[in-house]
C-alpha cells in the first residue's frame, strides 16, 4: 500500500469502518441459524469463539506488544483446570468457574512473568515453553486431583441463575452458544479499550522501537511484564469457557503443541490485526473438524495452509486491513 | 549548584576505553554544545547522562539530585529527554500518534487502561500545540516511517518536546540534512532556548550551526575533555586547532 492509500485508509470517515464490524456481529448472532444449512454444528462455533478468544489474548502479547511467547497454552489449561475443578469439587457455579480458573492462568501469569520479563527474544520463548511443559507434567501426573492423561471428568456447567430468571446454558442448545457469544463480547470490547488506552499505547510503543519507549519514559520490562499477565488473564478465561465448553478438561489443553496452534491461528489470520486472530482461529477450527473426519494426517494440511498463507499473505489473511495504530 | 553537573565520569567498553574521566557543568537556561573528532566519546558521554548504560567511574547529577544509577526512565520523569544520532521514532504509526504516546506518558498516564473524554481532548490539543511548533501540523496523519529523513528527525524532536523536559539531549539534530532542513532545525533549537528558555546540550559537527547556537562549546577529543569555553574561545584555542578544526579546515 502506498502513502496515499494508507493516508485515505485512516482517514476514512468512521461509519465506513464500523460496517464490517456490524457485518461480523450479525453472522456472529445468527450462526443457530445458517451454521446448521452449511453442515456445521453450533458447538464448533464455539470452540471458534473460545480458541479466538485465546488467540486475541495472547496476540496483545505478540502482535501489540512484539514479545513472542510458546507457551500460552500453559495459561489456556490452567484456566480450563481451574474451572473443571471449581466445578467438580468446590460449587456447582458457572460463574466461580470461569473466575477462579481465570484467576489461576492469569495469577500464575503473573507470577510466571515476573521472572522472565528481563529475557528477549529466542530465551523468552523458550522459557515460556519451559513453564507450559512444567504445568503439562503436573497435570499428567496429579493422578488423584486431575486424572492424569485421561483429563478431568465428572462435571458439568451449571445452570445460571439471575434472580428470578435461570440461564439454562447446561444443555446443548443454542443458549450455551450466546453464553459464550456474551462472554466472548465483553472480553473482547475490554481488550480493545485497553488498546486505545494509554497502557495500550505503551504497548505499542515498545513494540515499534523498545529504545524509544524507554526514553519516552516507559519502564519497559515493568510493561512487558504488564502486557504478559494481562494476556495470560484472557487467555486462562478462554481455557475456563473451555473446559465449560467440553465439560471436560485435559492436559493436552497445557501442551505446547496447542501454544503452537494458537501461534499458527494468531499469525495466519493477521497479528497485526484485531480480528486476525478470530479469523485465524475460525479457518483452523474448521479445517481441522473438516479434514480430521477424513484423515488422521490432518496437521500436516494445516501446516501446509500455514506455510501458503505465511509466503502469499505475510502479513496474515487480515494483513490487507488498513495498520490499527494508537488512537 | 548547577543544574547538570557530570563529575569525572568514564566509561570503558572491554579494553576500549570510550570516556576517561569528563566533567562538564551546564547552568540553567544555557545551550552547551558539545564537539568533537568522530569517536571522541560525545554519543557515550550522552548515553552516561541520560541512563542508557552506567558509567564505569564517576557520578552525574540532576537538578541537585544523584542521578548515576537511575534508570532511564526515571531520569525521563525528572525531566531530562534526549534524541539519537540515527532517528529513534515509532515508524509504523502516524505522526500523531507519536507524538500522543510521548504526550500520555508525559501526562503521568503510562498505567492508565482507560481514559474519559475530556481527557483524552487535552492530550490532542496538546498534541496538536506541538506538532505546529515542529513545523509537523501539516503530516500529523502521516506513518513517520514515509516521512523525509529531515522530517522523521523533526518528529523524534517533537516527541521530546511533548515530555516537557527541563534539559533537551541533542545528538547531532541536523545530521544527513539540507542546508534548507538544516535552517529550520537551527531555528527550532534556538526558539526552544531562546523563547522557551529550555536547557539544552547539543552534540553537533556543523559549525556554523554550532557557533550561532552554542553559549559555550565544551571539546571531547580520545575521550578526554579538551577545552572548554566560549564559542571565540574555542575558536582561537590551537589544541582545539589542532585536535579538530585543523582536521576540518
Ligand atoms: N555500546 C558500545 N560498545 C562498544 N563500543 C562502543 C559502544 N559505544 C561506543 N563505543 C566506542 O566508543 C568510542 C566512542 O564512541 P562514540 O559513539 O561515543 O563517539 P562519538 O564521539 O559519538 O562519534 P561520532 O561523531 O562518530 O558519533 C568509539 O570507539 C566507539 O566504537
Ligand atoms: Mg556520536
Amino acid at each position: 500500500m502506498n502513502g496515499a492509500a494508507v493516508v485515505a485508509a485512516i482517514r476514512r470517515p468512521a461509519e465506513t469502518r464500523w460496517l464490517p464490524l456490524a457485518a461480523l456481529w450479525a453472522v456472529l448472532l445468527a450462526v443457530p441459524l445458517w451454521l446448521p444449512l452449511v453442515g456445521g454444528y453450533t458447538a464448533l462455533a464455539g470452540r471458534v469463539l473460545v480458541l479466538g478468544l485465546a488467540a486475541i489474548g495472547f496476540n496483545l502479547l505478540l502482535g501489540f506488544t512484539g514479545v513472542m511467547s510458546f507457551g500460552h497454552a500453559a495459561y489456556f489449561g490452567l484456566g480450563a483446570y481451574g474451572a473443571g475443578l471449581t466445578l467438580r469439587y468446590l460449587a456447582a457455579s458457572t460463574p466461580l468457574a470461569m473466575l477462579l480458573g481465570t484467576l489461576l492462568g492469569g495469577v500464575a501469569g503473573t507470577l510466571f512473568g515476573l521472572l522472565i520479563a528481563r529475557r528477549r527474544g529466542v530465551y523468552f520463548a523458550m522459557v515460556t515453553i519451559a513453564f507450559g511443559q512444567v504445568c503439562y507434567y503436573i497435570a499428567y501426573s496429579w493422578n488423584d486431583l486431575t486424572g492424569g492423561f485421561d483429563g478431568l471428568r465428572g462435571f458439568r456447567r451449571a445452570p445460571i441463575g439471575l434472580g428470578p430468571l435461570v440461564l439454562d446454558i447446561a444443555g446443548d442448545g443454542p443458549a450455551f452458544y450466546y453464553f459464550l457469544l456474551g462472554v466472548f463480547a465483553a472480553a473482547v470490547a475490554l481488550m480493545g479499550l485497553l488498546l486505545r488506552s494509554p497502557l495500550g499505547h505503551s504497548f505499542i510503543a515498545i513494540r515499534e522501537n523498545e529504545r524509544r519507549a524507554r526514553f519516552l519514559g516507559i519502564p519497559v520490562e515493568r510493561h512487558i511484564w504488564l502486557s504478559f499477565s494481562i494476556s495470560c488473564g484472557f487467555t486462562a478465561l478462554a481455557g475456563s469457557l473451555y473446559a465449560l465448553l467440553n465439560n471436560f478438561a485435559d492436559p493436552l489443553g497445557l501442551h505446547y503443541s496447542l501454544s503452537g496452534e494458537i501461534v499458527i491461528m494468531t499469525v495466519m489470520g493477521g497479528m497485526r490485526t484485531f480480528w486476525g486472530p478470530l479469523l485465524g482461529a475460525a479457518v483452523f477450527v474448521v479445517l481441522q473438524d473438516y479434514i480430521s473426519s477424513m484423515t488422521t494426517n490432518w496437521m500436516s494440511f494445516i501446516g501446509l495452509l500455514f506455510v501458503v498463507v505465511v509466503l502469499f499473505f505475510p502479513r496474515g489473511l487480515l494483513g490487507f486491513l488498513p495498520r490499527r495504530g494508537a488512537r | 549548584m548547577s543544574f547538570l553537573e557530570v563529575d569525572a565520569v568514564a566509561k570503558s567498553f572491554g579494553s576500549l576505553v570510550a570516556l576517561r574521566g569528563v566533567s562538564l557543568s551546564v547552568q540553567p537556561g544555557e545551550l552547551r554544545a558539545v564537539i568533537g573528532p568522530n569517536g571522541a566519546g560525545k554519543t557515550t558521554f550522552f548515553n552516561l547522562i541520560s541512563g542508557f548504560f552506567a558509567p564505569s567511574a564517576g557520578t552525574i547529577r540532576f537538578n541537585g539530585r544523584d542521578v548515576t544509577r537511575l534508570p532511564a526512565y526515571r531520569r525521563v520523569s525528572l525531566g531530562m529527554a534526549r534524541t539519537f544520532q540515527v532517528t529513534e521514532v515509532f515508524p509504523e504509526l502516524s505522526v500523531l500518534e507519536n507524538v500522543l504516546i510521548a504526550v500520555e506518558v508525559a501526562a503521568g498516564y503510562r498505567l492508565r487502561p482507560w481514559l474519559g473524554r475530556s481527557a483524552r481532548a487535552a492530550l490532542r490539543g496538546r498534541v496538536d500545540e506541538i506538532l505546529a511548533l515542529a513545523g509537523l501540523g501539516q503530516k500529523a496523519d502521516r506513518l513517520v516511517g514515509e516521512l523525509a529523513h529531515g522530517d522523521q528527525r523533526a518528529a523524534e524532536i517533537a516527541m521530546a518536546l511533548a515530555l516537557r523536559p527541563r534539559l533537551l539531549l541533542l545528538d547531532e539534530p541536523t545530521a544527513g540534512m539540507g542546508d534548507q532542513e538544516t535552517y529550520e532545525i537551527t531555528r527550532l533549537i534556538r526558539r526552544l532556548h531562546r523563547d522557551a528558555k529550555l536547557t539544552i546540550v547539543l552534540i553537533e559537527h556543523d559549525m556554523r550551526v554550532i557557533f550561532h547556537l552554542a553559549d559555550r562549546i565544551s571539546v571531547l577529543d580520545q575521550g578526554r575533555l579538551l577545552a572548554e569555553g566560549t564559542p571565540a574561545e574555542i575558536a582561537a584555542n590551537e589544541a582545539v586547532q589542532a585536535a579538530y578544526l585543523g582536521k576540518a579546515a
